[in-house]
């Protein structure tokens, strides 16, 4: 993992609940299919290392920080809606859901 | 230190709700001892009116005073700033943050960067909460202002289910909350937190009248406590908020009978000798430039020369010239405040509010623990607010200073030359002692007269006097009660010289009479001792007669008895009988 990702992820969750779960498990699905290879994630469970949601400023759970490529953005819910993640991640352009 | 008190007052529990005093200066007195420990409390108002101010301070104190350490959550201001803004009130929260007294977790949010898809809820404020109260041992927690969730949050059904929650894992972590909100249409809070939070709702507002603004306070609710329930003005000044409660108008005063003096020793003997009764409110009332001032300042002084302290508000003129004035009437007020006896405080009335003057005094006052308050003029803060607001202000500090035991006088400009009619400023049934200071106008010069209009409970001359000022002080002396009404001033003099001139004649034929008779006495004495005179020699001639009859009576006898002698022969005998006798002598 030497060479980097084009797109480094953060999810911050509070213990492994079911929202927490699918949350992960949305994420996994939609980068495989959009960004397999180019992406890292990495998981915070806030239960253990409360010090860094204030880092991040996280309000909610699950939260989805894109670090990079900047701006940072976020995504909070458990990331059921396709779309909507792809295009706050800038994935997929905004346009192209509306065509 | 809550349990500490739980199991001190462990009797008390089901009596009395525990509560953190919040060291606000007021506050405490209102909700009598603080905020509901362990409890949210809701503080609401207007965009300005002070709420995040409060809120630190509550903070601030309880890590000063209390030795609770404080969380403060801003939804608002970074650290920083919200530091910034408390460093005027001389709060330092980076040192305070540094010493683990209080920690400060700004949450910003930003609309623009945050997504939302699907469920979710708001662990993350909880966690970064839990951790902050945990990292310090909080037992104090502020959230400014949480509404602003509401902007940055799309879900509002997640938000209210989320709050809820918040609000019952606080009071679960049993940390004293305040919770802030702006107000909205209708409601105490934008988003109705209130509904949220029912323990304890403070509503603050800030209203301008006249282009004078007043901050206030009130107490919405406060659940299982008393708590008054009026609006309470409260300042913000270099020390942070303070609030007055003194709408409390019991009448259970404490009475002194001690008396002090006016300064004016033919004052104090008008009403009874002594002077004023202690704690007790004079006011002085007269038209301009009748010395109300000099009046007032005598009595300052007074009380100054007594060793009391003495706070002198003045509402026309500044300190300086208050004491360059005074000098014109030998009174020396400079020894008193370079002695720290006199305090003058000069405001100028528009310079605040009624309420917010009311405040500033009722400060100065609990700082400085004067025995003698003067306020100088009171009429003049009707240009603040209407005669009834004055009226009501005024109850207030009386009732105030009555408590103190301190002793207040008034002036009061009265407009209106007919005077004696016009309550001024509706206080005079308020004081206790009430004198008026008139002028009297004849023969082109006008003169001071001063009447005690009452005085409660002491005997008091019903008595003209006229007030006279002069390089050497003041003094009353009796006005001239004559046929011609009443003399005052020159009249009055000239009077006093006509009766002088008066009583010279009188005196001077008194003198004339006395003369005479005396002469008359001496010649009759003279004629008495001249005919004592005569008496006596013509008493001794009488007896002088009276002797020499009765000699020549004896020496008759006596040659009568010789002579028969010698007629019978016996010469001889008689001869020797003679000689005999000559013997015998």
């Amino acid at each position: 993992m030497k060479n980097e990702k084009k797109w480094e992820l953060r999810l911050y969750v509070a213990g492994k609940t079911e929202r927490s779960v699918t949350a992960l498990a949305n994420l996994r699905k939609y980068c495989e299919e959009h960004m397999k290879g180019q992406y890292r994630i990495e998981v915070i469970d806030l239960l253990e290392k409360p010090q860094l949601a204030e880092g991040d400023q996280i309000l909610a759970v699950p939260t989805l920080v894109r670090k990079v490529p900047e701006p940072i953005r976020k995504i909070i819910g458990d990331l059921s809606n396709e779309e909507k993640v792809l295009v706050g991640l800038n994935i997929i352009p905004a346009q192209s859901i509306i065509e | 230190m809550t349990r500490e008190k739980k199991t001190k007052k462990i009797d008390h529990i089901y009596k009395y709700l525990p509560k953190s005093a919040s060291g606000i200066s007021g506050l405490d007195e209102i909700t009598q001892g603080g905020l509901p420990t362990g409890r949210p409390t809701l503080i609401c108002g207007d965009a300005g009116c002070g709420k995040t101010l409060m809120s630190i301070e509550f903070i601030v104190k309880g890590a000063i005073l209390y030795n609770e350490p404080g969380v403060i959550m801003a939804f608002e201001e970074t650290g920083q700033e919200l530091a910034m803004n408390v460093a005027s009130l001389g709060f330092d929260l980076e040192q305070l943050q540094k010493d683990k007294k209080i920690k400060i977790d700004h949450v910003h949010i930003d609309r623009s960067q945050i997504e939302e898809t699907g469920e979710y809820n708001l662990d993350g404020i909880f966690i970064r909460l839990n951790y902050a109260i945990d990292s310090i041992g909080a037992k104090r927690v502020v959230l400014d202002t949480i509404e602003n969730l509401f902007a940055g949050l799309e879900n509002e059904a997640i938000l209210r289910a989320e709050l809820r929650r918040l609000f019952s894992w606080l009071k679960e972590k049993g940390v004293t909350s305040i919770i802030t909100g702006e107000r909205g249409n209708g409601m105490l809070t934008r988003h109705g937190l209130e509904e949220y939070v029912s323990d304890c709702v403070i509503f603050l507002d800030h209203r301008v009248i006249d282009q004078v603004s007043t901050r206030r306070l009130r107490i919405v609710k406060y659940r299982g406590s008393v708590h008054g329930t009026n609006e309470y003005p409260f300042l913000i000044d270099e020390d942070g908020i303070s609030v007055l409660p003194v709408t409390s108008l019991g009448l259970e005063k404490q009475v002194s009978y001690e008396k002090i003096s006016s300064g004016i020793p033919a004052l104090d003997k008008m009403m009874g000798g002594k002077g004023f009764y202690k704690g007790s409110s004079i006011l002085v009332s007269g038209t301009a430039g009748t010395g109300k001032t000099s009046m007032a300042a005598y009595f300052a002084n007074q009380a100054c020369n007594d060793g009391k302290k003495c706070i002198y508000f003045a509402f026309e003129e500044s300190p300086r010239q208050i004491v360059r004035n005074m000098k014109s009437i030998s009174l020396n007020l400079e020894k008193h405040v370079s002695k720290g006896l006199l305090r003058i405080h000069a405001s100028r009335p528009t310079l605040f509010g009624l309420e917010m003057h009311l405040v500033s005094i009722y400060k100065a006052i609990r700082e400085f623990r004067p025995d003698v308050v003067i306020l100088d003029p009171i009429t003049n803060l009707i240009t603040v607010g209407g005669m009834s607001d004055v009226k009501a202000m005024l109850v207030r500090l009386i009732d105030f200073l009555q408590d103190e035991q301190i002793t207040v006088m008034f002036t009061a400009l009265s407009l209106n030359a007919t005077v004696s009619e016009q309550t001024d400023e509706g206080v005079s049934s308020l004081v206790d002692t009430w004198l008026l200071v008139r002028d009297i106008e004849s023969n082109g010069e006008r003169n001071r007269g001063l009447y005690i209009i009452k005085a409660r409970g002491m005997k008091h001359s019903n008595q003209v006097r006229e007030f006279i000022i002069t390089d050497r002080g003041l003094d009353l002396v009796d006005v001239y009660l004559g046929p011609d009404g009443v003399l005052t001033g020159s009249a009055r003099e000239a009077r006093k010289i006509e009766e002088e001139t008066g009583v010279a004649l009188r005196d001077y034929a008194l003198n004339a009479k006395d003369r005479e008779i005396d002469r008359q006495r001496k010649t009759l004495e003279a004629k008495i001792s001249s005919l004592k005179n005569e008496f006596e020699s013509a008493e001794e001639q009488l007896n002088r007669i009276y002797n020499e009859d009765i000699l020549r009576k004896q020496v008759l006898s006596k040659t009568r008895d010789q002579m028969t002698k010698i007629r019978r022969g016996d010469e001889e005998t008689g001869t020797a009988k003679i000689k005999k006798s000559k013997n015998e002598k």
